[in-house]
């Protein structure tokens, strides 16, 4: 069976809709005084798709995702999101156009309770001013309770229900793991950037973090692009990859397309150089 | 055994919401808040009132200001005096300049005016933060009591320097000037202090309170999901400064009645707040009443017993005070560095247990 990648939207062999392009990345180069850590790469990730992005350390991975985040400013290409170009923007601004990520080494405010965590997802959704927030009654109450209800459909779906009113300082790398996908899933993201979601786990943690992703993306629709090392998780959960090294792109395309490029095999084997 | 949460359900999010989830805190809230406003106003004299309530009342409400800021928006501040003398002078020249006005809104007003100028102050905080913000505010502290020193305006060209307070009253009841019961001083202070109380609790429960907390713990990641940073900082600035401001107007109006900047609200009353909040607990609006409580009433105690019960020289005491208290919160942060409101909770964790330990 061959599939019409280019057409505006397409089933995936076990059901799934990919819609047309939701982030487009045209030409991006990204500088840090001389060290160049995105060299001109251009991709785009599709609606409903998981998208994986792949390579050796210190390819410029985590840069790329924070281009898309809106941390760094690349000083040349083009972010197109949902068809407009998107000025330069502060990362705040971004998670409002529907935006969400979650960071390799956890963010997570250690401080609060899990709910509350899992609540500030549900920021952008919340539009109470202080004042009404001050008097309570009324508007605030009822946003929050509505809210409230959301975050609980989260907290179920991830399966953590019993730690949900313990402070995020106290718990275990793993499930503080779980939580920071819980904050970022609660946001009901357009797109949302995982990077190294399985860092640090053990096999049984790392098969239920896959299950976590295969599930939000089939039941909620969302779009996933992430930023992983373990070769079989990517080839398994991902429809499309980019491979980069060294800032620059070496491939693209289907896990099968990817796994039989030899510049790819080259950038993780090595070469001969004779 | 007494205290206990077992077959206390919860079924709807708003009652797993509320403030005091267990049914005992909530009967206990309740009889505090009867005994405050029914049975303590009848039995008030002008000693408990100026030595024990009247300062206990302000000074939590300037705590939990400080507390929002520094407690939960993560922001250190030393310009609580400052912002205290802003609320004083701004209620002194309301109410000079429009007698016919109720003080209630004075003071509110005054509030609202500390707000603007905290916000002003707090500018610099989107660059710098830590101990470098510390000194930043501590220059807000400086700069603001050298202004009411300096510029006769502010305390209309008396002669003394000092602003005094006019008689003013609510509802017919005298509750400013040296004509004032005992009962009124205290039902005003403990009427603004349980608003304000249920306000901050209002701001730091909801969506507000997370993106201050959220600044605390992880500036980055609370920018990445959606918070402004300009907006968090300086709405806790605003807040905060509110509470200090109205902290500062009923200060001079109803307590000191008379009132000079560099005195009343020197560096001493940024130290002093910023002590309370971090022995009573940072981030908890319990602890701020804890912290008040334990700042402002230990003296008090440790005055009556020693000069009033074991009959010591007044000035060996006073200055036995000092070493005792300073003693007691050195001890205090060692025993329990998140505070006072810390050692509540592990009571009740405690508690809810015993007897029987499992």
């Amino acid at each position: 069976m061959s599939l019409d990648m280019n057409a505006d939207s397409y089933v995936t062999a076990d059901g799934r809709t990919i819609g047309p392009v939701v982030m487009d990345l045209k030409n991006i180069t990204l500088r840090f005084g001389g060290v160049v850590a995105i060299k001109d790469i251009s991709f785009d990730i599709r609606e409903g798709e998981i998208r994986a992005i792949i390579g050796p350390n210190g390819a410029g991975k985590s840069s790329m995702l924070n281009v898309i985040s809106g941390f760094y400013k690349p000083q040349e290409g083009e972010v197109w999101f949902r068809g407009t170009k998107r000025p330069p923007m502060k990362p705040f601004q971004v998670a409002r156009q529907g935006l969400a990520r979650t960071f390799q080494n956890i963010a997570l405010f250690d401080g609060m309770t899990v709910l509350d965590n899992i609540m500030t997802g549900r920021l952008n959704h919340m539009t109470a001013n202080m004042f009404q927030q001050a008097i309570w009654k009324g508007k605030a109450e009822k946003e929050e309770l509505a809210n409230r209800e959301v975050c609980e459909k989260v907290i179920d779906f991830l399966e953590i229900q019993h730690i949900r009113k313990t402070p995020v300082g106290r718990l275990p790398y793993g499930l503080k793991k779980r939580v920071e996908l819980a904050r970022a899933l609660a946001a009901e993201p357009s797109l949302l950037l995982l990077d190294e979601p399985m860092a640090g786990m053990n096999v049984e943690e790392k098969e239920d973090m896959s299950r976590f992703i295969l599930d939000m993306n089939d039941e909620f629709g969302t779009t996933i692009a992430l930023i992983e090392h373990d070769m079989g998780v990517v080839m398994d959960l991902s429809d499309r990859v980019v491979v980069m090294d060294y800032g620059k792109k070496i491939g693209d395309g289907t896990p099968e397309e990817v796994r039989n490029n030899q510049d790819v095999i080259d950038a993780y084997l090595g070469v001969a150089h004779d | 055994m007494f205290y206990r949460e077992a077959g206390d359900f919860k079924t709807s999010y708003k009652d797993d919401n509320q403030t005091f989830p267990i049914r005992l805190d909530r009967a206990g809230y309740w009889v505090a808040l009867a005994v405050a406003f029914l049975i303590i106003p009848f039995f008030v004299n002008d000693y408990w009132v100026n030595a024990v309530f009247a300062p206990f009342f302000i000074y939590a409400i300037a705590a939990l200001g400080l507390n929002i800021l520094t407690g939960y928006a993560g922001q250190v501040s030393l310009g609580t005096g400052g912002f205290m003398a802003v609320g004083a002078y701004a209620c002194y020249k309301l109410m000079v300049a429009f007698p016919e006005v109720s003080i209630v809104f004075h003071v509110l007003i005054a509030g609202g005016i500390t707000a603007v100028v905290g916000v002003a102050f707090g500018l610099p905080s989107l660059r710098i933060k830590g101990f470098y913000l510390a000194v930043a505010t501590l220059a807000s502290q400086f700069f603001l009591v050298w202004l009411f020193n300096k510029v006769p305006w502010f305390y209309n060209y008396s002669a003394s320097g000092q602003i005094n307070a006019p008689e003013r009253s609510v509802l017919g009841v005298i509750v400013t000037g040296p004509n004032t019961d005992a009962w009124a001083k205290y039902l005003i202070c403990l009427v603004f202090l349980v608003g304000l109380a249920w306000v901050a609790r209002n701001l730091t429960r909801g969506m507000m309170g997370r993106k201050w907390m959220g600044i605390r713990d992880m500036d980055i990641a609370a920018e990445i999901i959606g918070v402004n940073p300009l907006m968090a900082k300086m709405t806790a600035f605003a807040a905060s400064s509110f509470f200090v401001g109205v902290a500062g107007a009923l200060f001079f109006s109803v307590y000191l009645g008379a009132a000079e900047a560099g005195e009343s609200f020197g560096i001493t009353k940024s130290f002093l707040i910023l002590f309370m909040i971090i022995i009573g607990g940072l981030g908890s609006i319990f602890g701020s009443f804890a912290g008040a409580a334990f700042m402002v009433l230990m003296p008090v105690l440790l005055k009556n017993v020693l000069v009033g019960m074991m009959g010591w020289p007044t000035d060996l005491a006073a200055h036995l005070e000092f070493m005792i208290v300073g003693g007691l919160i050195v001890f205090f942060l060692i025993v329990e560095p998140h505070g006072l409101a810390q050692l509540w909770r592990l009571t009740k964790d405690k508690l809810r247990l015993w007897p029987f330990p499992h």
